[in-house]
Formats: structure tokens, C-alpha cells, sequence
């Protein structure tokens, strides 16, 4: 176990870190940002398409499955991204107008 | 050379996102900060396809099908993200969110084939009884993580995104947060026995942990009324987050580790926070579904 902590005590750190940062970051928001702070947060997940993108690009030519679930991966990842970065900044831009 | 400039990157790409969530919580800076985690967004997308190596070096391939895969999501993601109108914005948000979650599942079924095949070729080559060395196993945990976390999200993602366009009515019935449980009891169960039972019967195992996290994620949003659905949306929201992160452990990759981690936190926080702004509590919210219709039956009568 304390091997294991050890060997990994890198991702710990980083674990950690974030999990403070994250919550410290965001700890002052006011209400009327919370719907577009949690689009703006939906758009920063998306970089799970980096590793759709690995998937993709590691798939032997001859391995359908990998090739055809890797496409949708990085398909759906990008829509993830690009649509909740744009999705954010209309409502943003909302905001703006209100004012 | 180009991997350490990818390195660079990603630091740089994780402090974008950082700024950019700290900017998204300041009314005057807030859409600074979107346009700041986007570029940071863009410029490890970027990185990724063309200075990626593996542990042999060799770059990645099949970059036709990585440029379609982009372009198509990206003119999908546009449209749907211009046209949407502003009041169906939650909704529209909860879907793309469900999209993240598809891809973090579907990348842990594709790196789970590959795990199972190397399984078939030592078995075929060293006999039956092979174990794989230890880093296999936390190699498979990560991935069933992965692939939980990410079905339940993108099945509560899309039913939510359902009830808020008024398309999925509410549904409950007597007993079902422990059916719930149940079902959760048993996604465990069945992910411990994988590692038990290892290698044997370890496709049919992973792909009912597929099925039932599909299941529990419908059966998790289904009774939740459709006032509650933000809540509910930014949770998922923060699960798709650690999906993400998920992926960062698999690629040894910093920056999808940081940026789900990250949203994770930043996430769960966001979703107190907007219980608290509604004056409820999270516990409430959840599991409130009797709750809410037996309040709302006395003040009726």
C-alpha cells in the first residue's frame, strides 16, 4: 500500500490539488452564474476527447471495432466541446444584454 | 522534442482551464474566461493530433477518420448550440454533457477489447492460468470506473435532457431508491467479480456492468421532478468530470486528468451551491421524489 502510494504519488498530488482548487475557485459565485458556469464546466470536461482522439489514432486499420466506437468517441467528444464552449457563450452574451 | 512540447501544452491547457472556471464565476470577466478555456481547449485538441507519441514512439494514424470525427462533431455541436433556443438552454447543456459521458464509456469498451484481446493471445501462447502482471489490474479498475461513471452520466444526461423537453413524463414507483441501491450493490458486486473470475467470462461480466450503469442512471433520474433538473444536470455534470479523469489515469495524460478532476470538484460544489440557492439540501433533491408529492398533497388538501 504505501509502495503503491508511493509509485502513484504524483496523480495523488494532482488529485488532491484539484479537488481544492476546484472548490475554492468557484466557492464565490453568484446565483445568477451557476447555469452558465455548469455549461462552461460541461465544456472543459470535454477534454475527454483527447482520449478519444488517442483511441482513434492507436486503432489498428484492421480492428472495425475499435475504428467504428473510436469515430462515434471522437464525434460525440467534439460535440461535447465545441457545442458547450458556444452554448456558454451565448448565454453569456445574454447576460450582456440584460445589463 | 515534439513530446516535450506537448508537455508544455498540456501545462499550459490546464492552467487555461483553471483561469477560465475562475473567470466563469466573475460576472465582468465571465465570458473572457470561457473564450480562454476554449483556446486552451483548442491548442491541446491540436497538440494531441500532431505531436502525440506513445511509449514506442510512434505518432498516432488514422488521422482521416480523426479530421471526420472532428468535423462532424463540430458542425453537429454548432448548430445544435446556435439554434437551440434560450429557454432550452439547460436541456441543451445536459445533452452535450450525455455526449461526454457516451465518450468516456466508449473509450473504456474500446481499451477494455484490447485488454481482453492481450488476455486471448498469453492465453493462447503461455496456456490457460496466465495472470497478468499487477499494473493490468489497476489498468482494468480504472477502465471499469470509466465506463460506470460515463453510462450513468450519459443515461441520466439524456433522460434529463427528455424531461426537460417535456418528452419524458415522471416516474417512480413504491420501493425504487432501494431498487436503486440494489442495482448500484450490484454493478459492485459484478465489477469485483471481474477481477476475481479474471479471465474468465470477463466480456459477458463487463458488458452487464454496462448494461445495469445504463439502467441505474435512467432509474437514478427518472423520479426526480423536473424543477430539480438543473441540480441534477450539474451533478452529472461533475461525474462525466471524474469519467474524464478516468481517461487521464488510462493515457498518463496530466491534462484530461487535471481538467476532470477538476470539473469534478468545481462540479459537486456548483451543485450545493444551487441546492442551497433553491433552500434545499442536496439529500432533499435526490431523494425528495415522495417526498415532494406527499408535501405538495397536504398543501393541497
Amino acid at each position: 500500500m504505501l509502495l503503491w502510494i508511493h509509485q502513484h504519488q504524483e496523480y495523488i498530488y494532482i488529485v488532491i490539488l484539484m479537488i481544492f482548487l476546484g472548490i475554492e475557485i468557484i466557492g464565490r459565485v453568484p446565483s445568477v452564474l451557476h447555469t452558465p458556469l455548469m455549461s462552461g464546466a460541461n465544456a472543459i470536461h470535454g477534454v475527454v476527447i483527447i482520449g478519444a482522439i488517442i483511441v482513434m489514432g492507436k486503432a489498428e486499420s484492421d480492428n472495425y471495432l475499435a475504428l467504428i466506437l473510436g469515430f462515434l468517441a471522437v464525434i460525440l467528444g467534439t460535440i461535447n466541446v465545441v457545442g458547450g464552449f458556444v452554448v456558454t457563450d451565448r448565454m453569456l452574451e445574454m447576460f450582456k444584454k440584460k445589463k | 522534442m515534439a513530446i516535450n512540447i506537448l508537455t508544455l501544452i498540456y501545462l499550459l491547457a490546464s492552467v487555461t482551464f483553471i483561469i477560465g472556471l475562475k473567470m466563469l464565476s466573475n460576472p465582468a470577466h465571465a465570458r473572457r474566461g470561457n473564450l480562454i478555456a476554449a483556446a486552451g481547449m483548442t491548442i491541446a485538441i491540436l497538440g494531441t493530433i500532431f505531436l502525440y507519441k506513445d511509449d514506442e514512439g510512434n505518432s498516432l494514424h488514422n488521422y482521416g477518420w480523426i479530421f471526420g470525427g472532428i468535423l462532424v462533431g463540430a458542425i453537429i455541436g454548432t448548430l445544435a448550440a446556435k439554434k437551440v433556443k434560450m429557454t432550452a438552454m439547460p436541456e441543451m447543456v445536459s445533452l452535450f454533457n450525455g455526449m461526454g459521458g457516451a465518450c468516456a464509456a466508449l473509450i473504456s469498451i474500446v481499451e477494455f477489447n484490447h485488454v481482453n484481446n492481450s488476455i486471448n493471445y498469453f492465453n493462447g501462447s503461455l496456456g490457460n492460468g496466465f495472470v497478468l502482471p499487477n499494473f493490468s489490474y489497476s489498468f482494468l479498475l480504472i477502465i471499469c470506473l470509466g465506463l460506470i461513471i460515463g453510462s450513468v452520466s450519459f443515461a441520466g444526461s439524456i433522460i434529463a435532457w427528455g424531461k426537460l423537453n417535456g418528452k419524458i413524463k415522471d416516474f417512480s414507483f413504491k420501493g425504487q431508491h432501494i431498487f436503486n441501491l440494489l442495482i448500484l450493490v450490484i454493478i459492485l458486486i459484478i465489477t469485483s467479480l471481474l477481477f476475481i473470475s479474471f479471465p474468465d467470462n470477463i466480456v459477458i461480466l463487463f458488458y452487464s456492468v454496462l448494461v445495469l450503469a445504463l439502467l441505474y442512471g435512467v432509474l437514478f433520474v427518472l423520479p426526480i421532478g423536473g424543477a430539480d433538473m438543473p441540480v441534477v444536470i450539474s451533478l452529472l455534470n461533475s461525474f462525466t468530470g471524474v469519467a474524464a479523469a478516468c481517461g487521464g489515469f488510462l493515457y498518463d495524460n496530466k491534462v484530461m486528468l487535471t481538467g476532470g478532476i477538476l470539473v469534478g470538484a468545481a462540479g459537486t460544489l456548483l451543485t450545493i451551491l444551487m441546492c442551497k440557492a433553491m433552500n434545499r439540501s442536496l439529500k432533499n433533491v435526490l431523494i425528495g421524489s415522495f417526498g415532494g408529492t406527499a408535501v405538495a398533497a397536504q398543501g393541497a388538501s
